[in-house]
């Protein structure tokens, strides 16, 4: 897919355009990576609101009589005990553990349940739902992914702009809550999650009124970022990427991630691997580390202790809001508390390194 | 607009001529828009000799690492140190605070294999 032709665009292509953006293919869409700075971007972000499109992440709508005991046997996380206007964290595992996608799974109703998986994952996820899917009348798999939009507002200002609005009182939403709204004249699916590490929403929209919501909210103030300032501040904020720093080759247990992992539900696919790998514990584990001399750790980068490898970068770059830079990636036991040493080589160079636990940034919470 | 008593490279790196025959180095501002938000610069230190076109340092952007070549020969005679906490001048002003290295300019023909402001600009466009 080098050809811009064959890359999907969103709803507010013509948004960015417009706004100058540089446009690059993103998990086969293209998407803006940035409207100006990418620092001053995500610094927007963390003081006062950013807004990101995100209509590359796939809008998955799964329902039906049989709708919970499916996916409780393909995610990670207890599906019939979430409680309607919820929403949870969780992976896709295979039957061997592997992690196909981390996505998120929101509860709308008792049948009715919306799946959001990652862009570059949206046609294995797809897939992979079909392949254990039962019949439709227990069942029905539909992917609003093409015929709708997806902007996350992120920030300390986000609630506030988001009230206004709507003309209602959205920010007492909880963290992890899904609901309707309506603003810009559609019917909008709200949600108070986010991958920044800040307070926002992430709204649904149907494609034809993405543009008026792009527009109200940076009428409001919300800062137009892009794709490279949300690399940015999830790496700030210790949340993992999939294809970076998990994938098939991981499981959840080495990514730290168990606490989104319940393997002992009856029927759960991936249960009898990830039981294995849970009671025999893990070799390596994900650890976020700090560079503490000059240098740039960036994905594939070895990390070293003297001569021996200990793995390699998963994810890595400058951190605006600690000044200073900063990587995830895999060492083996005994290399994972915070404060213990490594070396990255960068280039050749090998460059100290020390173990910072996750997150790296945390937002200062009020309530 | 890229300044017209410069010399550029196709590798977008920029020479001035001082008037005591030492050369100032740097990128231009084609190179610093691509590469984004300019974190880290390394560069060589004073003494270093340095041959036209080949590789004298790093530059690290955001979203990338890229090697600099120099766009002409020479000895190191001083180095920028205050790109190591203010990379970000790279950006803000490739042809002034943004400079990199001043050298010692070996041989004045390895000017001529450089394009003046008006060549380099229709070598821009012609990339486009």
């Amino acid at each position: 897919m080098d050809t811009t032709e064959d890359l999907q665009r969103s709803p507010l292509f013509d948004a960015h355009v417009s706004l100058k953006a540089r446009m690059v293919p993103f998990s086969g869409w293209e998407m803006p990576i940035q409207y100006g700075s990418i620092l001053a971007e995500a610094r927007a972000v963390r003081s006062n609101a950013g807004v990101f499109d995100v209509s590359h992440m796939g809008r998955v709508e799964i329902e039906g009589p049989g709708a919970a005991s499916f996916l409780d046997r393909l995610l990670s996380v207890d599906v019939p005990g979430l409680r309607i206007g919820r929403a949870r964290y969780n992976l896709i595992c295979n039957e061997e553990g592997g992690i196909i996608d981390d996505c998120i799974v929101y509860r709308r109703g008792e049948e009715s349940f919306l799946l959001v998986p990652n862009g570059s994952n949206r046609p294995t996820v797809l897939e992979w739902l079909d392949r254990w899917a039962p019949g439709r009348d227990e069942v029905r798999i539909d992917d609003i992914t093409l015929s709708s939009g997806m902007v996350a507002a992120q920030g300390p200002d986000a609630a506030g702009i988001i009230d206004d609005l709507a003309g209602e009182d959205l920010s007492s939403m909880r963290p992890s809550t899904i609901r309707e709204s309506r603003i810009a004249g559609a019917d909008i699916i709200l949600t108070r999650t986010g991958y920044t590490g800040e307070d926002g929403f992430e709204l649904m929209v149907p494609g034809d009124s993405a543009a008026d919501l792009w527009r109200m909210l940076t009428n409001k103030g919300a800062e137009p970022c892009g794709l490279g300032a949300r690399d940015v501040l999830r790496m700030e904020a210790g949340l993992p990427l999939h294809g970076n720093d998990i994938s098939l080759l991981t499981n959840p247990y080495e990514a730290g991630l168990d606490r989104f992992v319940n393997p002992d539900r009856e029927g759960y696919i991936a249960g009898d691997a990830l039981r294995r790998v849970r009671d025999r514990g893990v070799d390596r584990s994900l650890v976020g580390f700090t560079m503490v001399e000059r240098g740039i750790p960036r994905q594939d980068y070895a990390i070293m202790d003297g001569a021996r490898e200990l793995g390699r970068v998963t994810s890595g770059g400058h951190s605006p809001t600690l000044d200073t830079s900063i990587g995830l990636g895999y060492v083996p036991k005994g290399y994972t508390d915070a404060g213990t040493r490594f070396q990255i080589d960068i280039r050749g160079r090998s460059v100290e390194a020390e173990v910072t636990r996750l997150p790296f940034y945390s937002r200062k919470r009020i309530v | 607009m890229n300044p017209s008593d410069l010399r550029y490279s196709e590798e977008h790196e920029w020479v001035r001529v001082e008037s005591d025959g030492s050369a100032v180095l740097g990128i231009t501002e084609f190179a610093s828009e691509s590469l984004g938000d300019i974190v880290y610069v390394e560069l060589p230190g004073v003494g270093a000799e340095l041959s036209q076109f080949e590789k004298m340092g790093e530059i690290e952007s955001v979203k990338a690492v890229s090697d600099l070549n120099s766009p002409v020969g020479g000895r190191v005679l001083e180095r920028n140190d205050k790109l190591t906490d203010n990379p970000e001048n790279v950006n803000d002003e490739p042809y002034e605070s943004g400079w990199m290295l001043k050298v010692t300019l070996g041989d004045t023909e390895e000017l001529d294999k450089l394009m003046t402001a008006e060549q380099y600009q229709a070598f821009l466009a012609s990339q486009e």
